[in-house]
């Protein structure tokens, strides 16, 4: 009945429509689900894409959206540089939590001395301890061949293991009862990665994001490295004739993204978190690989795509609150809008044409 | 802190305005959990305690819950918004919600929060928690009674004062009546995670364990020892009755229905005040699902137990104790304080493993 014609070039129409056309079919699919539950599907679509944004309590949500896409995005963009060129770094997590780990500790080892010095060394250390810990499946593949997949993923279980262990041992909270986790830095104010305007949900971290989404854009626009980086993921061979260093290559994108990784991490704890605690992680380093690719590896496109899955979050959480939707629904029709975004990105490469009667194949 | 006072200013405003018009109608009652309700342990458990307050008040309270949040920033989301949604009263229903609910409650001064299983307060803020271990008592000493292989496994979710202090119970229990009996400890690192806790359940059945006790919230380490065969289990926060009458023998059940009813109806006559509750079997909250599968002597026995527990006359921590180092902690017939107990951080003598740091 229907046959896909390649198109001869991508289609810059549908490239811009489709995402629009996957949120409509989400909410239709959506809907039915919700349906099917038993709950009104127009007011939970309403709860979930209106309400963070335009609803009686968007003064509230609205900055929340930032929070919550803040350090998606700022991962996304430094995972976004080494997918392009082919290097696949799948423990932004642990990264992650290393980041968190080192700029806390850096903050309590200060506790409770005031200056203004202490964030800016903890910024330091989140940075360094999330590079650091990217650098170990980066230096393996470089001097060993090893698979930086699997060597980076494996590290999110070390990584999980030692937030654990701090939050049990030695940042654990001395005046919290024998319970684990460490010091609260909101109670801290030097460590403390307090709103930068009232109200706005703009701390440090979701200014870092919009300063990540610019270097990206400017690094692989206007510069010789964004240039290979591109070229190595389009023609590895080619690229090598360029003049491309491998090595150096993948030093430098899976150090950019564990460093940011890491401070998404520092920037959490110090402000959103407040503090290190066994369950600190919920996945935004996994999050992130979705958003890289939901943004097609574009900065501005990650930018948008870390904003989408953020009012999803938030908009699903308001759903579950006042409709009493199961968690599990609200997964459900997260996944649906990947899904339909993935599968209607196929347009922008292909068309649908009805097969004539006549012609014969 | 300036911006902070701010926006809690903001929200008061729009809570003020919103909640006038709610007030005069129904109370609004909000509970966080943190696994889904179906989990059939301790989620299934409050949410069956919120069933009771819409059965117990009817029209004149709405319910509203969300499941699975996690603990940390996303709690004090899901917490910020109920309470403006113009919730009057909210109940966050794990450890983990504690930081979260205390920042929530200082910008809403006119809601009241219940934390459970926490120790930070506030004068909007009380915690609530059930006296577990009364529980663990009971069932060590049938594991206790029941092993052949006198190993038993236990699977904990994390090495906090409220595992601890059901793991020393269980153990202190279970030595009284079978001197040979040693514990396995697995720290799951979950409070909810059917296939992690089925791997835990796995791990002690190879390491020899032919009794399981569990510290987390799902069946799972109950279908594990239903498929070994010839391994017992104990129903975890629900009575978990479909494995019934083996491997699950008995059951610790959190019966929290009384406890919220009693705290609706406070807040609803306007004489809510932030305390903290810790209650047992005495009281009602923890209760002792029924006992099958075991012989007629350990039943009795066990029940025994129970009533002594409830009567007061039997506290699971007597002397003569010693910690895990051999350090005195319990002078013979002497019994343990409560603030010893909330922040139990060290295992009681004859356990082997250390707590992991």
């Amino acid at each position: 009945m229907f046959h896909l014609e390649p198109r001869p070039q991508t289609s810059k129409l549908w490239i811009a429509i489709t995402p629009l056309l996957a949120v409509v079919a989400t909410m239709i699919a959506g809907g039915i689900l919700f349906a099917f539950l038993g709950k009104d599907p127009f007011v939970s679509i309403r709860l979930i894409f209106w309400d963070p944004l335009f609803g009686d309590f968007a003064f509230y949500y609205r900055p929340q959206l930032l929070v919550k896409g803040a350090p998606l995005i700022l991962i996304a963009i430094g995972l976004s540089l080494g997918f392009r060129a082919g290097i696949w770094n799948i423990g932004a997590e642990g990264q992650y939590i290393i980041g968190a780990i080192c700029g806390a500790a850096v903050g309590l080892a200060f506790y409770p001395m005031e200056s203004w010095l202490i964030f800016p060394l903890m910024i330091l250390a989140g940075a360094l301890g999330g590079t650091l810990w990217a650098m170990i499946p980066a230096i393996l593949k470089v001097r060993y061949g090893t698979n930086e997949i699997l060597v980076s993923l494996m590290l999110v279980y070390v990584a999980e293991k030692l937030l654990a262990s701090m939050s049990l041992g030695l940042l654990k909270n001395p005046e919290g009862h024998g319970f684990p986790g460490s010091r609260n830095l909101r109670d801290y104010a030097s460590a403390f990665n307090d709103e930068l305007f009232a109200g706005t949900g703009m701390h440090w971290g979701v200014a870092a994001a919009f300063i990540a989404v610019i270097l990206a854009y400017v690094l692989l626009n206007r510069h010789m490295l964004g240039f290979q980086i591109r070229l190595t993921g389009q023609a590895p061979r080619a690229a090598r004739f360029a003049g491309v260093n491998p090595p150096r290559l993948i030093l430098f994108c899976l150090g950019t993204s564990g460093m940011l990784a890491g401070l998404a991490g520092m920037f959490e704890v110090s402000g959103p978190s407040g503090q290190i605690s066994i369950d600190f992680n919920t996945g935004y380093g996994f999050t992130a690989i979705i958003v890289a690719f939901l943004g097609r590896l574009h900065p501005v496109g990650i930018l948008l795509a870390g904003l989408l899955l953020a009012l999803t979050y938030i908009g699903g959480e308001i759903a579950q609150g006042q409709l009493n939707l199961p968690a599990a629904a609200i997964q459900l029709f997260q996944g649906m809008l990947l899904f339909f975004l993935l599968a209607v990105d196929l347009l922008s490469n292909f068309r649908i044409r009805l097969n004539q009667r006549k012609e014969s194949i | 802190m300036r911006p902070i006072k701010t926006i809690a200013a903001g929200i008061a405003l729009a809570v003020g305005l919103g909640g006038a018009a709610l007030a005069a109608d129904k109370t609004k009652v909000g509970f966080i959990y943190v696994g889904p309700i179906g989990d059939g342990g301790y989620t299934y458990q409050h949410d069956q305690g919120r069933l009771a307050v819409e059965k117990h008040f009817g029209d004149k309270v709405e319910t509203v819950y969300q499941e699975s949040v996690p603990e940390g920033a996303d709690a004090e989301r899901a917490i910020t918004q109920m309470a403006l949604n113009g919730a009057d009263l909210i109940f966050t229903t794990s450890f983990g919600f504690m930081d979260p609910t205390v920042a929530v409650a200082k910008k809403f001064p006119n809601v009241k929060f219940e934390h459970a299983t926490g120790f930070k307060r506030a004068d909007n803020l009380g915690t609530y928690s059930a006296r577990f271990y009364e529980g663990r008592t009971v069932i060590g000493t049938i594991a206790g009674r029941m092993t052949k292989t006198n190993k038993i496994g236990y699977i904990g979710a994390y090495p906090i004062p409220e595992v601890i202090r059901g793991i020393n119970a269980a153990f202190i229990a279970a030595r009284k009546v079978n001197p040979d009996v040693e514990f396995n400890i697995v720290w799951a690192y979950t409070w909810f995670d059917p296939a992690k806790e089925a791997d835990a359940a796995k791990a002690l059945l190879e390491q020899g364990a032919d009794v399981i006790l569990q510290h987390t919230d799902s069946t799972a380490p109950s279908a594990a020892a239903e498929k070994a065969g010839n391994v017992i289990t104990f129903g975890q926060a629900s009575d978990m009755a479909e494995y019934k009458p083996r491997p699950r023998v008995s059951s610790i059940i959190d019966n929290w229905a009384p406890y919220y009813i009693e705290r609706v109806q406070a807040v609803m006559d306007g004489t809510w005040k932030s305390d903290d509750t810790w209650s047992g079997i005495g009281a009602g909250m923890v209760e002792i699902g029924e006992i099958t599968g075991v012989p007629d002597d350990v039943k009795k026995e066990a029940e025994g137990i129970r009533d002594q527990i409830a009567a007061g006359t039997l506290h699971p921590f007597t002397g003569p104790l010693n910690k895990q180092d051999g350090t005195p902690w319990l002078a013979a017939g002497e019994t343990a304080d409560d603030g010893t107990l909330l922040g139990m951080n060290f295992y009681v003598e004859g356990i082997k493993g250390e707590l992991p740091k």
